[in-house]
C-alpha cells in the first residue's frame, strides 16, 4: 500500500457522529494530497456552512488523529472548508488544541457526552438493522434474542455492533447477547417489536440526515449523487 | 382552494416568508453571515423538481406579485407569514413583522402574520410584543431558538427568561408557538437540535400550541416520542415536504409514514417554507402522493383523502381559529387511527 493509500484508509475510519458513516463514504473528504516526504493536506467540506461546529470539530480533530496515526506521515494539515467556523477550529487543530480552545468560553466542557449520546443512537439503529434483517430471513423473534455477539453477520453493520459495542463500554465478548439495551442487559423476545418500532424510526432519522446532507452537498459542490431520484 | 379528481382542499400554509435577503440589506461587517444564510437557504431549494428553482438574485428578494403568483395562484386559502428578524445580519430583518404586514392590506383576510419574541430582549421585548399584538392581533410567534445576539449564539425554552414570555403569550391569547430548530444554539458542545426544551414547556403551558417546524429534523426520533406524550405539540411538515419529496420519495414516504404513526394525522400541518419553495408542487405532490404499496411501508398509515384535507388545511385552520366553507369539510368524519396505535408504544424506551 503507498502512504497515501493507508492515509485515504486512516480517514475511512472517521465517522460522522451524527450520520454514523465514514467521512470519506459521505464525500467530505474534498482532497487529500501527500507529498514525497509524508506531509499530508487534507480538505474537508460540509454539507452547509452551518453544519453544527461540534460535530464538525469532532471530523477535524478526529482525521487529524487517524491521519497522525498512519506511520511515515511527517505532518498533517487539516483544513474545514467553507464552514462558519472553519477558522476556529482549523486554527485550534493546527496548534494542537481542544474544542474548548476553538471557541473558548462557548463550551461547558469536552465534547465526550455528545459523541456517547451519538454511538449509542447509532447502535440502536445498527443493532435494530441487523435484526430487522434476520427476521426478514425467516428467524423468529425468540431466535434472534438468543443469538450471541459471536453470531453476529459479517457485514458492516455487524462490524460497526461490535466496535460501538467496544466504544460504549458495553458487554462485548462472542458470548454476549447480540442484542442490548441501553445498560447492556440482554432483550428478551418480548421487547422486540416495541424496541424495534423505535430504533427504525432513530435508523431513519440518522438516514434521513445523511440524506439531506449528501443532497445538500451535491447541491453545494456539484459533485455527483449517485442516489436514485425516481418517484 | 386546490381541486383533484373531485374532491375540493382547503389549503391553509401555515409557514411562509416574505423576506428581503439582497445585498442592500446586509449589515456591514456581517455580510459573510448575510451571505451565507441566504445561500444555505437557496441551496435547499435545489432540492426541489429543477422548473421551480429561482436564480440567487430573484431569491434575494422577491416581489409581491410574485407573492401573489406563487402563493394564492396555488391554490392557497390562508396563508401564515412567519417572521425571521436576524437583525444582527440584515439591517431591516430577514423577514421582520414590518415588512411581512406590507401584504396584509394587499390580500385582506387571507394573510396573518406572527411575531416573534426572544427572551434575550427582556423587558422591552416584552413591550414589543403587546405592541405588536395590539398593532396585528397576531395569533402566533416564530421563535427562532438558534439566532445569534451579541455574543449569544442562541437560547433554551427552558431559559428562565423565557417564562414572562410564554405567559404573555398566554395572557393575551397568542396561542401558536412556532418553534425553529436550528444548529449552532449555545453552549456548542450540546447537540443543537435537541427539542427536550419543548417538551418541559408544552407540559408548563398546556393552553399553548407548540408548532415544531420541520418536525425537529434530522432529530426525527426524539420530536416524535415527545409528541406522543404531549398533547399540545404539533408537526409542521415544511422542509419534509420541500426538502425530501422530490428528492429523497423513499425516504420522504418514510419520513411520512412515522409521522403518520406516532404524531397522527390531526397534528400535522402543511407549510410551504416559500419562498424557499413555491408551494404549488408541494400541494399537487401531496395530493397525488400514496403510501409505496411495498413490504417495506406495509404497517405505516395510509395517506388517505381525509389525511390530505387535515394536513393541507383543515388543522391549521382550526388553531388559527379560521372558518372553513362546508364543501372543504370532511365528509366522513375520519378517525385519527394511529393515535391509539402510538399510545401502546409509549414508554417502551
Amino acid at each position: 500500500m503507498t502512504l497515501e493509500d493507508r492515509v485515504l484508509a486512516a480517514l475511512g475510519t472517521v465517522i460522522d457522529p451524527e450520520l454514523d458513516e465514514p467521512i470519506t463514504a459521505l464525500g467530505f473528504v474534498g482532497s487529500c494530497a501527500v507529498s514525497g516526504s509524508g506531509e499530508v493536506d487534507v480538505r474537508l467540506r460540509l454539507p452547509t456552512p452551518q453544519c453544527a461546529p461540534n460535530f464538525a470539530y469532532l471530523m477535524a480533530a478526529d482525521a487529524q488523529a487517524a491521519v497522525l496515526g498512519v506511520a511515515d506521515v511527517a505532518r498533517v494539515s487539516i483544513v474545514l472548508e467553507d464552514h462558519f467556523t472553519g477558522a476556529e477550529i482549523n486554527s485550534a487543530l493546527a496548534r494542537g488544541g481542544d474544542f474548548d480552545d476553538a471557541f473558548p468560553g462557548e463550551g461547558t466542557g469536552s465534547l465526550d457526552a455528545l459523541r456517547e449520546l451519538f454511538r449509542r443512537k447509532a447502535l440502536v439503529g445498527r443493532q435494530a438493522r441487523v435484526c430487522q434483517a434476520l427476521l426478514a430471513g425467516g428467524a423468529t423473534a425468540a431466535d434472534v434474542a438468543g443469538m450471541r455477539l459471536g453470531d453476529l453477520p459479517d457485514d458492516t453493520d455487524g462490524a460497526r455492533c461490535r466496535e460501538l459495542r467496544r466504544e460504549l463500554g458495553l458487554p462485548h465478548d462472542a458470548s454476549d447477547a447480540m442484542l442490548v439495551a441501553g445498560d447492556g442487559s440482554a432483550l428478551t423476545a418480548e421487547d422486540l417489536p416495541k424496541r424495534l418500532r423505535r430504533a427504525r424510526l432513530m435508523t431513519l432519522s440518522l438516514e434521513a440526515n445523511g440524506e439531506l446532507c449528501r443532497s445538500l452537498l451535491a447541491v453545494r459542490y456539484g459533485c455527483p449523487d449517485h442516489e436514485e431520484v425516481a418517484a | 382552494m386546490y381541486e383533484k379528481d373531485g374532491e375540493k382542499y382547503f389549503v391553509f400554509d401555515s409557514h411562509l416568508h416574505f423576506w428581503d435577503a439582497s445585498p442592500d440589506n446586509w449589515v456591514k461587517g456581517q455580510e459573510e453571515y448575510a451571505k451565507g444564510w441566504i445561500e444555505c437557504f437557496h441551496a435547499y431549494m435545489g432540492l426541489g423538481p429543477p422548473e421551480t428553482h429561482w436564480t440567487l438574485e430573484h431569491f434575494q428578494k422577491y416581489s409581491a406579485d410574485d407573492f401573489e403568483r406563487d402563493v394564492f395562484g396555488a391554490g392557497v386559502d390562508q396563508a401564515t407569514l412567519q417572521s425571521t428578524y436576524l437583525r444582527d445580519w440584515y439591517v431591516d430583518g430577514f423577514n421582520d413583522i414590518e415588512k411581512n404586514a406590507k401584504l396584509l392590506d394587499r390580500f385582506p383576510g387571507k394573510i396573518r402574520v406572527n411575531g416573534r419574541w426572544d427572551p434575550r430582549d427582556g423587558e422591552a421585548g416584552l413591550q414589543q410584543l403587546e405592541a405588536d399584538h395590539a398593532k396585528y392581533g397576531i395569533q402566533g410567534v416564530k421563535l427562532y431558538t438558534a439566532e445569534w445576539k451579541g455574543s449569544s449564539r442562541g437560547w433554551k425554552l427552558t431559559d428562565p427568561a423565557a417564562v414572562p414570555f410564554l405567559e404573555k403569550c398566554e395572557e393575551l391569547g397568542i396561542r401558536n408557538v412556532h418553534v425553529h430548530k436550528g444548529p449552532t444554539i449555545w453552549p456548542l458542545d450540546k447537540d443543537a437540535f435537541d427539542v427536550s426544551d419543548i417538551d418541559h414547556v408544552a407540559t408548563d403551558f398546556p393552553n399553548l400550541n407548540f408548532i415544531v417546524e420541520h418536525v425537529g429534523l434530522p432529530r426525527i426520533e426524539d420530536f416524535c416520542f415527545m409528541a406522543t406524550q404531549e398533547p399540545n405539540v404539533y408537526a409542521g411538515i415544511a422542509v419534509v415536504v420541500g426538502g425530501l419529496m422530490h428528492a429523497r420519495p423513499r425516504f420522504f414516504a418514510k419520513v411520512m409514514g412515522e409521522l403518520l404513526f406516532w404524531v397522527g394525522e390531526d397534528k400535522m400541518l402543511f407549510g410551504s417554507d416559500y419562498a424557499i419553495w413555491e408551494p404549488k408542487w408541494q400541494i399537487e405532490g401531496l395530493v397525488d402522493w400514496a403510501m409505496p404499496d411495498d413490504p417495506e411501508f406495509a404497517d405505516y398509515p395510509r395517506w388517505t383523502t381525509t389525511a390530505k384535507k387535515k394536513v393541507l388545511g383543515l388543522n391549521a385552520a382550526k388553531l388559527y381559529g379560521v372558518e372553513v366553507p362546508a364543501e372543504f369539510q370532511l365528509t366522513n368524519g375520519g378517525t385519527p387511527a394511529a393515535q391509539e396505535d402510538a399510545q401502546l408504544v409509549e414508554g417502551a424506551t
